[in-house]
């Protein structure tokens, strides 16, 4: 994983709300050994018809989203499975971060694993986010904040542990594996064993 | 000590490295299940880093998502939809002996669904933690275990150090009482409480199932109400665990045996939440209000009881777009639309109670004309006891399909799907847009009340049956 500092961005924007990762990836996608390629299946039932063709209705298929790296998203995007391939696909397809009032714990869990900056903003922010499709926003990691076109810039809350492996593309097993003697001595010391 | 709940002390029992401000706790987890589809890329990363896997003894692997249950002789004659399928299978086989590992694979009778087999193997036990690359680990919660969903790069995590990087979740307490009616069933009861509390109600949250009414719910069915705590969005469900968890435990083969069982049950006594602990959120419910529950939209959040109005829900884009992919009209109740396919099966209801209650409507009576309906027991034990009582032949007499064990039609990735524009009654625990397969559309329900679908053509109230 590559660190992440700053996103700036115009925005696409997906406004339904529960977008879950069944939507975000379908199940008949992940039979895949690897991560490579997973954005051609990103959203693949709403970005195509079922002859194939570009779905014209899907923001991401609206020539001015082509690019961008910021997705807002209506409330609890990501809900479901635990599927990682689902901000696998995202990355892959380009998104940097995604924007909205809730995302889904395993979701956001797996998203910062691979650098994939979860935003959650409040109602007002997301409102105006939402009726705006194509603002120009910036994401600064370090800050934790979201700016506007206008100015105004919201905080995200953003644990920070995860931020620091964000900024500087920290691999999570490296600090895990920091442990291994107290992981040894958890081992050996406990009242029970499983 | 101050009083704790059930998460609290089976959390505080598994903290190798305290929690700081800056840093999340390492988290010690007893059990580790995996299965086919969410670990090939962890097993990449113990490669590419020369890696073992830390405590094979304390993993599980097994096969159910991609695998076929089309009814075999003999498992060398399995066909696997697709060459990635396949693959994945194979890889799954080369990476459990590459490290080691214990394979449930074909042709094992204890073979089935990740969620199913931890129970049945005695491999779940109370104050556990258990983690599985499924959201689905939740069901685990039934005993007490703290047990939760993970992504792939933390399966490579626990793979390696037996350990996961966690922040402390925060509790939510959902307190069932009264006794639940006539014909109304665990199913019901879950899908009751999502509605209550949505299908993000439970976010950040580990939910803790209390009261009379759940304290007299069998494991099975607690079972299926820890499986869809997910779908509110918890990162856990957990009962209790009480009698009726060690009966079950008892004599399983993994189960302590002798007098560590005596130690065990003694420890696993002293989980329950303390009289006076707090949790951060309570919600109540009373179960005898309860009854048979079908889910009308596409997610499980969007449920009413099986003879009410579907809802209009006003100027909420997201609901009229819900109903238009569902084809539902709102002002009616479910039980107008015909059914083209019935599936009882999944880590939700593919368990001997659930067949039999299937079984118990289907009875003597035939699966209506054009209505395809599937059985799949969610493993291959299941489906021996189930044989044993002869529930095959009931299944098989009424016109549905008996299969061999996975998840099938729950997910769609072996082959089983709904076909385009169909609509399934179907006793799995997502009705997401596409999950049974491309266009279709899932109407979640007890095993009960699909059965009772399945026989009418239409969504039907299983209480006529009784
Ligand atoms: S039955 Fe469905 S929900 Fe359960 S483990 Fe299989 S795919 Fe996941």
């Amino acid at each position: 994983m590559t660190g992440v500092r700053h996103i700036s961005s115009r925005t696409v924007v997906l406004p339904t709300k529960d977008i879950d990762t069944d939507q975000i990836i379908a199940a008949r996608f992940l039979t895949t050994t690897s991560r490579d390629g997973l954005g051609e299946s990103l959203f693949y039932d709403l970005r195509y018809r079922a002859d194939g063709g570009d779905n014209p209705e899907f923001p991401l298929n609206d020539p001015e989203a082509r690019g961008c790296t910021v997705l807002v998203a209506g409330n609890n995007f990501g809900c479901g499975s635990s599927r990682e391939h689902a901000p696998c696909a995202l990355l892959d397809y380009g998104f940097r971060a995604i924007i909205s009032t809730e995302i889904a714990d395993i979701f956001r869990n797996n998203a910062l694993k691979n650098g994939l900056v979860p935003v959650v903003v409040d109602t007002e922010t997301h409102r105006w986010l939402l009726d705006n499709p194509g603002a120009e926003v910036n994401i600064d990691v370090q800050d934790a904040t979201v700016a506007l076109p206008d100015g105004r810039k919201t905080r995200f809350p953003i644990d920070g542990f995860a931020k620091h492996c964000l900024l500087e593309g920290i691999d999570q097993l490296g600090f895990l594996r920091q442990h291994m003697d107290a992981i040894t001595n958890f081992e050996e010391n406990r009242p029970w064993t499983p | 000590m101050s009083a704790s709940t059930l998460f609290e002390k089976v959390w505080s029992d598994h903290v190798v490295v305290a929690e700081t401000a800056d840093t999340p706790a390492v988290l010690y987890i007893d059990l580790h299940i995996i299965h086919e589809v969410t670990t090939p890329q962890a097993f990449s990363v113990l490669r590419e880093q020369e890696l073992p896997v830390r405590r094979p003894d304390l993993t599980l692997p097994t096969m159910d998502h991609s695998t076929p249950t089309t009814p075999v002789s003999s498992f060398k004659d399995l066909a696997v939809v697709g060459d990635d399928a396949a693959n994945q299978i194979r890889q799954m086989e080369i990476n459990c002996d590459e490290f080691g590992l214990d394979l449930i694979g074909f042709g094992n009778a204890h073979r089935g669904i990740v969620h199913v087999i931890g129970p049945e193997l005695g491999a779940t036990q109370p104050g556990k933690t258990i983690v599985c690359g499924d959201s689905h680990s939740s069901t685990h919660g039934a005993f007490g275990a703290l047990a939760f969903g993970i992504g792939t790069t933390e399966v490579g995590h626990v793979l390696a150090t037996q350990c996961l990087l966690q922040r402390r979740p925060k509790t939510l307490s959902i307190d069932v009482g009264g006794t639940m009616p006539e014909g109304v069933s665990a199913k019901d009861l879950i899908l009751a409480i999502i509605g209550k509390i949505g299908v993000d109600g439970g976010t950040g949250h580990v939910i803790e199932y209390r009261g009379e009414a759940i304290s007299s719910l069998d494991m099975e069915s607690r079972m299926t109400v820890c499986n869809m705590s997910i779908e509110a969005g918890a990162r856990a469900g957990m009962i209790a665990p009480d009698d009726t968890t060690f009966e079950y435990l008892h004599g399983r083969p993994r189960s302590p045996q002798g007098a560590d069982w005596d130690t065990a049950v003694e420890r696993w006594r002293g989980l329950r939440s303390d009289n006076d602990a707090q949790f951060d959120q309570t919600v109540t419910l009373d179960a005898s209000t309860l009854q048979p529950m079908v889910t009308f939209g596409t997610n499980p959040g969007m449920v009413i009881g099986v003879n009410d109005p579907v809802p209009d829900g006003g100027d909420d884009t997201s609901f009229r777009k819900a109903l238009d992919y569902m084809r539902i009209e709102s002002g009616k109740p479910m039980t107008e639309n015909a059914v083209d396919v019935v599936f009882i099966g999944s880590c939700t209801n593919g368990r001997l109670s659930d067949i039999e209650e299937a079984a118990r409507v289907l009875q003597g009576r035939k699966v209506a004309d054009g209505v395809r309906m599937l059985v799949v027991p969610g493993s291959q034990q299941v489906k021996n006891e189930a044989e044993a009582k002869g529930l095959d032949r009931i299944i098989l007499e009424a016109g549905a399909e008996w299969r061999e064990a996975g998840c099938s039609m729950c997910i769609g990735m072996n082959g089983d799907t709904v076909p385009q524009g169909k609509l399934s009654v179907s006793t799995s625990n997502r009705n997401f847009e596409g999950r049974q397969g491309v266009g279709a559309r899932t109407v979640l329900a007890s095993p009960a009340t699909a059965a009772a679908s399945a026989v009418q053509g239409r969504v039907s109230d299983p209480r006529i049956f009784s």
